[in-house]
């Protein structure tokens, strides 16, 4: 699904902002500050989630006003409007239409990688689990549901566990469906690894391949996860949450050409896996006749120029529509009639784009 | 603006405060009534009155009507062996507008959520096993919402009703998640009652 068209009122350094985008990649270049990454994040927030900065919607409106914010979108022919007023909920609406933010994952398949992520592999596993969950959400649309009605029972649960209360038909109803959406999402993200794999093998690229597994965290199947949640009641009381479950797997990476786990990679080697990764996603939606949308934050400034050029001609050749960002022209010269460039300024606080950039 | 008068202030007040109405709309809302306040302001405060001084919760199944019993469950024709399990009222006068059902029903007033503190004694569970028992219930059905809590709800009802000789079915799936029975239309709920399957 194409984006065609973006405005961004009161959005971050955005008073308004209006770009139109014909399908190609986009490099998006201009000094620290100018709101490069405002734009990719706008994007992020056509997925559902809290977008590539995680957040709060009340953190995304325009200061000093702080009044709300807007993005319209041309999604592939559909008008997706999301925005938030004063304190209030992020709100969507497709075609006019109010929708559920779970809506999004249908009509757009969105992956990033931003700067933050260059320590994914050596941090908590929580990143890691978010950066899967992400990739496994755009190969099942469905996955973000099962994903939020297993971290709601989970929630209810974890209540219980603290209050030392609730009867055992009340946990016992609770693990119930924590094991039926865990199961799902368990499901989901081991599909999601065999695409990646299967994306990986034999593909042609510069990127090095990674042999992927998911940590053990329990069984993963709707009767053996029950009774996994049922027999640790007392463990989990003590501990004041749910030590078993999905919730809990962890994304193990090796980088396989060596046989080195991510995490004892260096600097380089981390970031080249995790474009590995988003490229071999990409791959594998392309392969379906989807066309996922790639935020690129700061990537071209970090590899070298032969690993760039691979970038830009592998991005070129899976027609993805990859936005990219970047302080100088100069890092995208190898797209020069293959993308689309814009260049981003700020004065006064407030981010425009300076039309008429186009790199020939 | 200019204000109205302090008691026309104060029912503009009260009015902001139901369901669907805000300070403006509650305003318009007033003014029209008052426009009209002997076609249809004057009729409205004594039905208003009436309904507040003669409306109960059936203290069978949860209804509300103008007895201690409501009329549903008055009704012997409603005695077919099966009761409808509901979370709210609303989800209640919902089914009966479709038409859908013919048996009786129990209104829990809610679903379980550690999180909201509602307790399996907050909701009118507890009664539900008794009527099960007094009243030969074959069949209990749970229409109860597609969210967590209501589906959290439903396994702890089934929990409960194990052993007690009725079985328990719930509505099809294919009620949106997170979908409310009140928000569905009538053929739909037909539909799903028609489907409903072993719990
Ligand atoms: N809510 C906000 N209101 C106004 N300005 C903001 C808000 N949030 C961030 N900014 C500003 O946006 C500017 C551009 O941010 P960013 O897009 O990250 O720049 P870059 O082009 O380096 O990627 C920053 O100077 C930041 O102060
Ligand atoms: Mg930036
Ligand atoms: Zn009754």
């Amino acid at each position: 699904m194409v984006l065609s068209g973006l405005s961004l009122s009161h959005f971050r350094s955005h008073l308004l902002t209006r770009i139109g985008f014909d399908g190609r990649p986009v490099a998006i270049f201009g000094a620290n500050g100018a709101g490069k990454t405002n734009i990719l994040e706008a994007i992020s927030l056509l997925s559902p989630g809290r977008g590539l900065r995680r957040a709060a919607p009340e953190d995304l409106a325009r200061r000093p006003e702080a009044l709300g914010w807007k993005i319209v979108a041309d999604l592939g022919g559909h008008e997706v409007e999301t925005f938030a007023q004063g304190a209030g909920p992020r709100v969507v609406r497709i075609d006019g239409k109010a929708a559920p933010q779970a809506a999004l994952g249908r009509l757009a398949r969105i992956l990033w990688l931003v700067p933050v992520m260059d320590r994914l592999w050596v941090e908590a596993p929580e990143g890691r689990r978010r950066f899967l969950d992400r990739m496994t959400l755009s190969f099942v649309p469905g996955h973000g549901e099962a994903a939020l009605s297993y971290e709601k029972a989970m929630r209810e649960r974890n209540r219980l566990l603290r209050d030392q209360a609730g009867d055992g038909a009340w946990f016992g109803a609770l693990e119930a469906q924590m094991a039926e959406h865990g199961a799902v999402v368990a499901a989901n993200r081991r599909v999601t690894l065999a695409r990646l794999h299967g994306a990986m093998a034999g593909a042609q690229t510069a990127f090095p391949a990674a042999d992927l597994a998911l940590s053990e965290s329990g069984p993963e199947d709707v009767a053996g996860l029950a009774a996994a949640l049922a027999d640790g009641r007392a463990r989990d009381m003590a501990a004041g949450r749910s030590l078993t479950g999905p919730h809990r797997a962890d994304l193990l990476a090796v980088y396989a050409a060596k046989g080195v786990p991510a995490a004892q990679c260096s600097t380089g080697e981390q970031k080249a896996l995790l474009i590995s990764l988003i490229l071999a996603n990409a791959r594998a939606l392309a392969a379906e006749g989807e066309v996922p949308t790639l935020l690129l934050d700061e990537v071209a400034a970090h590899l070298d120029a032969g690993r760039r050029a691979a970038l830009y001609a592998e991005v070129c050749g899976l027609g993805v529509q990859a936005f990219m960002t970047g302080t100088g022209a100069d890092l995208f010269e190898g797209l020069a009639g293959r993308a689309q460039f814009f260049e981003m300024r700020e004065a006064d606080g407030v981010s425009r784009v300076v039309e008429g950039k186009d790199v020939q | 603006m200019a204000d109205g008068p302090e008691q026309i202030e104060d029912l503009i007040g009260l009015m902001a405060r139901l369901p669907g109405l805000g300070p403006r709309s509650a305003r318009r809302a007033v003014l029209h009534l008052i426009q009209k306040r002997g076609a249809l302001m004057a009729p409205l405060a004594a039905a208003m009155a009436d309904v507040a001084a003669t409306a109960r919760e059936c203290v069978r199944c949860g209804n509300i009507g103008n007895a201690d019993i409501c009329a549903l469950c008055r009704d012997p024709e409603r005695a077919t062996g099966e009761i409808c399990v509901v979370e709210t009222v609303a989800d209640l006068w919902a089914m009966e507008r479709g038409r859908a059902f013919s048996g009786r029903y129990h209104v829990l007033g809610g679903a379980l959520s550690a999180l909201d503190a509602v307790g399996p004694e907050d909701l009118r569970i507890p009664a539900l096993v008794a009527r099960v028992a007094d009243e030969a219930v074959r069949e209990v059905i749970l229409a109860l919402d597609a969210t967590v809590d209501g589906q959290t709800t439903a396994h702890y009802i089934a929990e409960q009703l194990a052993g007690s000789g009725a079985q328990v079915t719930s509505l099809a799936q294919g009620v949106p998640v997170g979908g409310e029975l009140d928000y569905l239309d009538d053929g739909t709920i037909s539909a799903a009652l028609r489907a409903r399957r072993q719990f």
